[in-house]
């Protein structure tokens, strides 16, 4: 005997929110409505290191869009670091912008000098994708050292700060900071929310496949791989904001794609939690670590190392194992109603 | 300024990059596996030389005796203890990042027991000695050497793939890993001879290297950059391709030097994009690797 099964079973409903989620947004708001009063309760120390932190998440989540959703894992980054904080002193000081929109307009620069780097980062793979990327950072470095214009070798100094009154800029910093690290963040939840996630799924689940239901592969990764241009240009403008004098075997040194590197895989590579915890475990150790010169950086490398091998969704993806946690919610899970 | 002794030094200098380029393409070609940490392993063979030479005073070209298969000893555990883990399934990501991860902490550790000074190897009369070919042209004899070594050692990788039980093996690993596994072949032992291989040769020229110029730990991912550059330009899987594309970049960089000494890295790095955007298999290359 058969049941009619229409009868028994009522359609499913895609459910896109968690518990946790819901609990998390709440609390996420209330976070970053108590950081953004910062300057009437921290110490202005305090707000540095925040500054630091803030634009390390940036550029962290912008390596996991790339890297953990995209699968194109650059080691170039660091091209859009210096290109924004480049971007920031030249439009600030010889084009005249406000220290505001010259920020804004860096990362606008930074995302067009990324259209011709992808068509031809693109050409590679895998791994040479990766030294590909590396390349053109060093490239725009050498022009940049080559520049007498920008300062050659020995760099800039951002002069238009100096109108500022101290203490404001560093609020403004502090603030822009902010923006920019949780831009990074709810930027990412919202992007891979859309039709633009479900894409990248299918692209990571398997890239021929996804190509014959009709996604368009290119086009996706190129897109994923301006917006993390744009995000990290903005972020190194910021962070020169804060530092104010640039130059470029600094601005675009290959740490600062190392630096995004451990914070997302000993976090957990592609998940939008993971480079949160990522970024509070790397400036703990850092903190701890700071009396031990370069020895921090080989047992960071070790870590991720180890993680990658033996842990490959990092210390988000043990919390998520465990307790079937989701704080952003970018799945559509089917439930039964 | 005579060209013909600018593009003479560049070739010369071009041998270098060709040696450097090996490694990179062995391990390439076998397991598709972008060792990362390329450059700064051979800034490590470098050290061990140094180590050996203020222990016994011997030329450093001698310690590639001792040098050369204490590497490939390291690249085999490596390849076992190690880099076998990341290349099970198909996910990019862990190989990049372990690699990567392996650079950092030789870098580090270079710096902490060895300081960030530059430091060289004496090979003594060879490495000044030169031939005067006319009275505008002269030849160092050291260069020259390195070019013979590079021309050697691939013409040796070359013998080693085509007529070898060894080589054979890994043809067929890159050719089809499943079908080699079936026919008996332990992919894990196959992958690890490759990189012991390639970490021979990147003692080698991690030597040669060493006694050319100074090295410090911080040189080597620009080491691995070059080695790249020559293995894109020219062409991935063709082995005469490393040594063009070595050579290229030699010529480009000493080239770029000569208009201005700023350029030189800078005009590789052009050449390199050229290739890329306007032949992206390479000079020589065929489109699948072997």
């Amino acid at each position: 005997m058969t049941q009619p099964e229409q009868a028994a079973v009522a359609p499913p409903r895609v459910q896109r929110a968690t518990l946790p989620s819901r609990v998390g947004l709440v609390g996420g708001l209330a976070v970053v409505a108590v950081l953004a009063l910062g300057p009437l309760w921290a110490l202005d120390s305090v707000l540095r290191t925040l500054i630091s932190v803030f634009t390390l998440l940036a550029l962290a989540q912008m390596w996991n869009l790339l890297a953990g959703y995209a699968g194109l894992v650059s080691i170039g980054q660091q091209a859009y670091v210096g290109l924004g904080a480049y971007g920031l002193v030249f439009l600030a000081d010889t084009v005249g912008l406000p220290l505001l929109a010259a920020v804004l307009v860096a990362g606008v620069v930074g995302t067009l000098v990324a259209v011709p780097t992808a068509l031809l980062a693109f050409r590679l793979r895998g791994g040479y994708f990766a030294i590909g990327t590396w390349v053109i950072a060093e490239v725009y470095r050498l022009v940049i050292a080559n520049a007498s214009q920008l300062g050659g070798g020995s760099g800039l100094t951002l002069r238009a700060a100096s109108a500022y009154d101290r203490t404001a800029r560093l609020y403004l910093t502090y603030e822009l900071a902010l923006a920019v690290g949780t831009g990074a963040v709810a930027g990412s939840y919202l992007l891979l929310r859309r039709r633009l996630g479900l894409a990248l799924t299918a692209i990571r689940d398997g890239e021929q496949s996804a190509q014959s239901l009709g996604v368009h592969v290119y086009r996706t990764k190129f897109l994923v791989y301006l917006v993390a241009a744009f995000g990290c240009s903005l972020a190194g403008a910021v962070i020169y904001l804060h530092l104010l004098r640039v130059q470029p075997e600094a601005a675009f040194s290959v740490n600062w794609t190392a630096f995004m590197i451990f914070i997302v895989v000993i976090g957990g590579v592609g998940t939008i939690e993971g480079p949160i915890i990522g970024t509070i475990v790397f400036f703990v150790l850092q903190e701890t670590l700071a009396g031990y010169g370069a020895w921090y950086l080989v047992l960071l490398g070790a870590v991720a190392v180890l993680v990658t091998v033996a842990a490959r969704r990092g210390l988000w993806g043990l919390v998520a194992d465990r307790t079937g946690w989701s704080l952003f919610p970018v799945q559509r899970r089917l439930e039964e109603t | 300024v005579t060209w013909v002794n600018v593009v003479v030094q560049g070739l010369l200098l071009g041998g270098l990059y060709a040696l450097f380029a090996t490694g990179l393409s062995l391990m390439f070609g076998v397991m598709r596996l972008v060792n990362l940490a390329h450059g700064d392993l051979s800034i490590l063979a470098a050290f061990l030389a140094l180590v050996i030479v203020d222990a016994v005073p011997v030329n450093p070209l001698w310690t590639l005796l001792v040098v050369a298969p204490l590497m490939g000893a390291v690249g085999y555990l490596l390849q076992r203890g190690l880099l076998n883990f990341t290349l099970r399934g198909t996910d990019p990501l862990p190989p990049v990042l372990v690699t990567f991860g392996l650079s950092i902490i030789l870098q580090n550790l270079l710096l902490e027991l060895f300081s960030a000074d530059s430091q060289g190897l004496d090979a003594g009369r060879i490495e000044n000695a030169s031939v005067r070919l006319s009275d505008r042209l002269a030849v160092g004899w050291f260069p020259l050497l390195t070019l013979v070594v590079a021309v050697g050692v691939l013409v040796g990788l070359q013998l080693l793939l085509r007529r070898t039980r060894l080589g054979r093996a890994f043809r067929a690993t890159s050719d089809d890993p499943e079908a080699a596994r079936l026919v008996g072949l332990d992919h894990r032992h196959v992958f690890a001879m490759a990189t012991a291989i390639a970490l021979a040769t990147v003692a080698v020229a991690g030597i040669f290297l060493g006694v050319r110029t100074t090295f410090a730990p911080s040189i080597g991912p620009t080491r691995l950059i070059f080695a790249f550059e020559a293995v894109i330009i020219g062409g991935l899987g063709s082995i005469w391709g490393t040594l063009a594309g070595g050579l290229v970049l030699g010529v480009a960089q000493t080239l770029g030097a000569q208009l201005s000494p700023g350029w030189g890295v800078l005009a590789g790095h052009l050449v390199f994009l050229a290739v890329l955007a306007f032949r992206p298999t390479g000079l020589l290359g065929r489109t699948v690797p072997a």
